[in-house]
């Protein structure tokens, strides 16, 4: 969940857009009468607003991601869910390897519901994402692959997100459902992930239906 | 090579949790003591909501009129001690962004600034109680006047009590450009006690 407040320096910037908010109020309610104050307050308050649906959905990238590990090794951070098991990501996954020495990641955000979202009823989602993710690191393990893995927030903008501070990738694997079964690629996951973040990223499309 | 999986990341898995609690859910990866924070400002926000929710009711639901005649609000007192109040918020800012910049120097007389801004502020309200000619018995104006400057009051002495804990500290050498938590989160409570004397202040006493 993004927290608009991070700071002590965000909450002075509150603190003097607040009072810009009421003293333009208060001044529209002294100089033109009580409907004046109503009218600079709803305009006000309708400019807020969409100020803040804006800042949603043109965040700036994030600083580029802080690289770590070795000088010869290639980071690579795996968004998978329902595909992470997948026979075209575990393809990628291991072409990708032969090629370097590398580190992956594999995050699965724990998708859920959104009445359980807001009950804060994660457990069963986490777990579920939890036993995905096992059996894919267990795949990997048998083909020679160093994995390791997470499960990442319901988001999976903002799973990328918290892959990219705590992980530093050179590059980023997004795996979906093909076009038409897949609910991330319904809400432009890959295109804003593109928009979003500086790192490098591929998108690996996993029919899981051919591959059974 | 080799594979695995954090422990956090398997909650249904037997041993995952090897008899410790699993490692929390930091997503977003705020600090946890900054959110602990917000967490709390948001639930103050909803305490204060209550009272406002009486207000409207009042004044707007019921179309009392207020002030109450023949009482009246000392308008201009109360807007001097908004001006402290909102000047004690740059120099929290001033004293934040000081030691930021490795100013020892500026942290200290940034939190003193504060403090006695806000020890005035909190003064000046209990001088303004004592002459402005009602009580809290006097209908649901009265009540309604000290019960939301009254609450507002009691969290600037918390936040007088917090800025005096980071005074302290500060003149005891603590604090560092990299560690500086216990300035930063008095500084997020302070400006938050600021803005809802700004939403008091511009309801209670002028709209």
């Amino acid at each position: 969940m993004l927290n608009p407040l991070r700071s002590e320096a965000e909450a002075f910037r509150f603190v003097l857009l607040a009072v810009g908010y009421f003293a333009a109020i208060i001044l529209a309610a002294t100089l033109g009468g009580l409907w004046a104050g109503i009218g600079v307050f709803a305009a006000l308050t309708l400019a807020a607003l969409v100020w803040l649906v804006r800042q949603r959905e043109e965040r700036p990238p994030p600083a580029a991601a802080v690289r770590q590990g070795a000088e010869d090794e290639r980071r690579i951070l795996v968004i998978a869910n329902e595909t992470v098991a997948g026979a075209a990501l575990f393809e990628e996954i291991r072409g990708r390897a032969e090629e370097y020495r590398e580190e992956v990641l594999v995050i699965c955000p724990a998708l859920n519901s959104p009445l359980r979202h807001w009950a804060s009823d994660e457990d069963s989602a986490r777990a579920a994402a939890g036993e995905r993710l096992s059996r894919t690191l267990a795949h990997l393990r048998e083909a020679g692959v160093e994995a390791r893995g997470e499960v990442g927030d319901g988001d999976p903008l903002q799973a990328i997100e918290d892959g990219i501070r705590s992980f530093g990738p050179d590059e980023i694997v997004i795996s979906t459902h093909p076009p038409g079964r897949s609910q991330w690629l319904e809400k432009r996951v890959v295109e804003r992930a593109r928009e979003r973040f500086a790192t490098p990223i591929t998108h690996v499309v996993v029919d899981l239906e051919a591959e059974s | 090579m080799s594979a695995h999986a954090e422990p956090h990341a398997q909650p249904g898995h037997a041993g995952g949790h090897g008899g410790h609690p699993p490692i929390a859910n930091a997503s977003s990866r705020v600090d946890a003591r900054t959110l602990g924070m917000f967490l709390f400002i948001a639930s103050e926000i909803m305490l204060f909501g209550s009272f406002f929710t009486a207000y409207f009711f009042t004044r707007v639901v019921n179309g009392s009129p207020w002030p109450l005649e023949p009482f009246h609000l000392p308008v201009y007192v109360a807007g001097v001690n908004t001006a402290i109040l909102v000047t004690s918020s740059f120099t929290m800012h001033w004293a934040l962004q000081s030691i930021k910049r490795g100013n020892r120097a500026g942290l200290k007389a940034g939190l003193v600034l504060t403090f006695l801004m806000g020890l005035a502020f909190l003064l000046t309200q209990m001088l303004e109680y004592a002459r402005v000619g009602f009580a809290p018995h006097d209908g649901a104006f009265g009540t309604i006047f000290y019960s939301l400057t009254g609450l507002h009051g009691a969290h600037v002495l918390v936040g007088l009590t917090l800025l005096g804990f980071a005074t302290i500290r500060a003149f005891r050498g603590h604090f560092s450009p990299e560690h500086h938590h216990g300035v930063e989160i008095p500084g997020i409570y302070w400006h938050f006690v600021d803005v809802m004397w700004i939403v008091v202040y511009s309801t209670i006493y002028i709209l």
